[in-house]
């Protein structure tokens, strides 16, 4: 039986889909089976995000009222053998679909494989609700901006009154010189409000939007420190102590967390 | 009319006397009607017999001192009824609630309240967004960053505490107030917010024995 982790925000345009995408291929090139579940009805972007747009055939509306089979749906990745996406509808909107029905094809996809990744719609509604209903775990992802600190504090306590215990947060888009200048809030700021344990810190980097744009996801690149932050992250998910990234861009410090893991 | 029919009150005879059992209930002014109602009409009998003891129970009622009074006068008026005590087992409700503390533990989020009727000790922190209403004072062990609004139901002297004072807004009574516009945040101290004069002031808690005689604990000689 695998296990199921949703990745949630409240707030929108945050990075839950690119975290979503990346952590799912991060876990596939790990050498793990992956499924993603997009439960974005009617805006999926994670399909985009993967460069699996043209290949979507059935959804998970499809699924869930009984058009096709699971395996059906699945939409196999260009460049993973184990790593598939179960697309969202995008005709439709949240209310197509009910938390029963999305928990009985994330407890399917638990059968097959050993990670379902569900990607969650912004918001605290029906979307929500849908995404959490099958997760056995929840990764919040927040930038240094007071509103998303704000909006994943109330996902974090929705979430404990769900059956999903202690979520684990993920800062996105950090500027190392914004932080160091006191522009943006730091990440033992962000720690302190949330008080939920870390999982991993991901610097703003031009290469997660080319990658997106490109259909191809960041995480494949190993150039790119945002890359690395999510492969970080993925062996963490695995149970790994990785340690936290350094955010100094100090010349020759990114080859030394290259070097440590093994990629150098 | 409908008042007299239904039984508020309740008169039980005992070994050495008569029970008054008063319903807890109702309008005290009904109950009051049918006391009279009943002394006056449908039980003479046992007010023209010898002197009796009589014990009256109030059950769950809080009645006023001037409430009481009011019963006594009414069964006085009988020259043969002797009260011997009067009653009442209210729950906790008002005495207990005004000294006692509760003690609860958490975070208190975006987008949630926490109320509570009494005051509240609260062991964690409260964060943007999150709520803390209290009938009493709230003392915070923990950073207050959020909304906290003591003596919900008018109660002017209540305080609001906390380790970490940096609300968003607060409140004691009707009065509302927000940092930073009306006061300065000094980080250091642990500081409470109290009412003067309908006026929200921050001190630090080492001066709350002025504001608090009655709690004040001298020590020594």
């Amino acid at each position: 039986m695998g296990e199921a982790i949703v990745i949630t925000s409240g707030k929108g345009g945050v990075g839950k889909t690119t975290t979503s995408a990346n952590l799912g291929t991060a876990l596939a090139l790990l050498g793990r089976k992956v499924c993603m579940v997009d439960t974005d009805i009617g805006l999926r972007n994670l399909d985009v995000v993967m460069g699996l747009e043209n290949r979507i055939i059935y959804d998970l509306c499809d699924v869930a009222d009984g058009r096709c089979r699971l395996n059906q749906a699945l939409v196999k990745d260009k460049r993973f053998e184990e790593l598939y996406m179960l697309p969202a509808a995008q005709t439709k909107d949240k209310n197509a679909i009910s938390p029963e029905q999305v928990k009985d094809i994330i407890l399917e996809l638990k059968k097959e494989f050993e990670y379902v990744i569900i990607d969650c719609p912004a918001g605290i509604e029906q979307g929500f609700k849908n995404a959490i209903a099958g997760a056995d775990r929840a990764i919040v992802v927040t930038t240094p901006e007071n509103a998303a600190v704000r909006d994943a504090d109330r996902i974090i306590g929705l979430l404990g009154s769900s059956h999903i215990e202690s979520p684990r947060l993920v800062i996105n888009r950090i500027r190392p010189n914004m932080v160091k200048s006191g522009e943006m809030l730091d990440i033992d700021e962000i720690i302190q409000v949330l008080a939920i344990d870390l999982i991993g810190i991901v610097p703003d980097d031009e290469h997660v939007i080319k990658a997106a744009n490109s259909g191809e996801p960041t995480v494949m690149n190993p150039d790119s420190k945002a890359a690395i932050a999510y492969r970080n992250i993925a062996r963490r998910i695995l149970g790994d102590t990785v340690p936290l990234m350094l955010m100094d861009q100090k010349p020759g410090m990114f080859k030394r967390v290259k070097k440590f893991l093994g990629m150098g | 009319m409908g008042t007299t029919k239904q039984h508020l009150v309740t008169i039980k005879g005992i070994k050495d006397g008569l029970v008054f059992l008063l319903d807890d209930q109702c309008e005290f002014t009904a109950l009051i009607q049918d006391l009279q109602y009943k002394l006056e009409h449908t039980h003479q009998n046992i007010l023209t017999g010898p002197i009796m003891h009589v014990d009256i129970k109030l059950g769950a009622r809080s009645a006023s001192d001037e409430q009481k009074e009011e019963i006594l006068q009414i069964l006085k008026q009988k020259g043969n009824l002797l009260i011997r005590s009067i009653e009442s087992d209210e729950p906790e409700a008002d005495t207990s609630n005004e000294n006692e503390m509760k003690i609860m533990t958490g975070v208190v989020r975006s987008g949630q309240v926490l109320h509570h009727v009494g005051n509240l000790l609260f062991l964690g922190d409260v964060n943007p967004g999150g709520i803390i209403h209290c009938t009493g004072d709230i003392y915070i062990m923990g950073s207050l960053r959020g909304m906290a609004h003591a003596g919900f139901e008018g109660n002017e002297n209540a305080i609001i505490s906390a380790s970490y004072f940096s609300p968003t807004q607060l409140r004691i009574a009707d009065v509302i107030s927000r940092p930073p516009d009306e006061w300065e945040i000094k980080e250091s101290n642990m500081e409470f917010a109290y009412l003067q004069e309908g006026q929200m002031q921050i001190d630090k808690i080492s001066n709350i024995s002025r504001f608090r005689k009655d709690t004040h604990i001298y020590k020594g000689v």
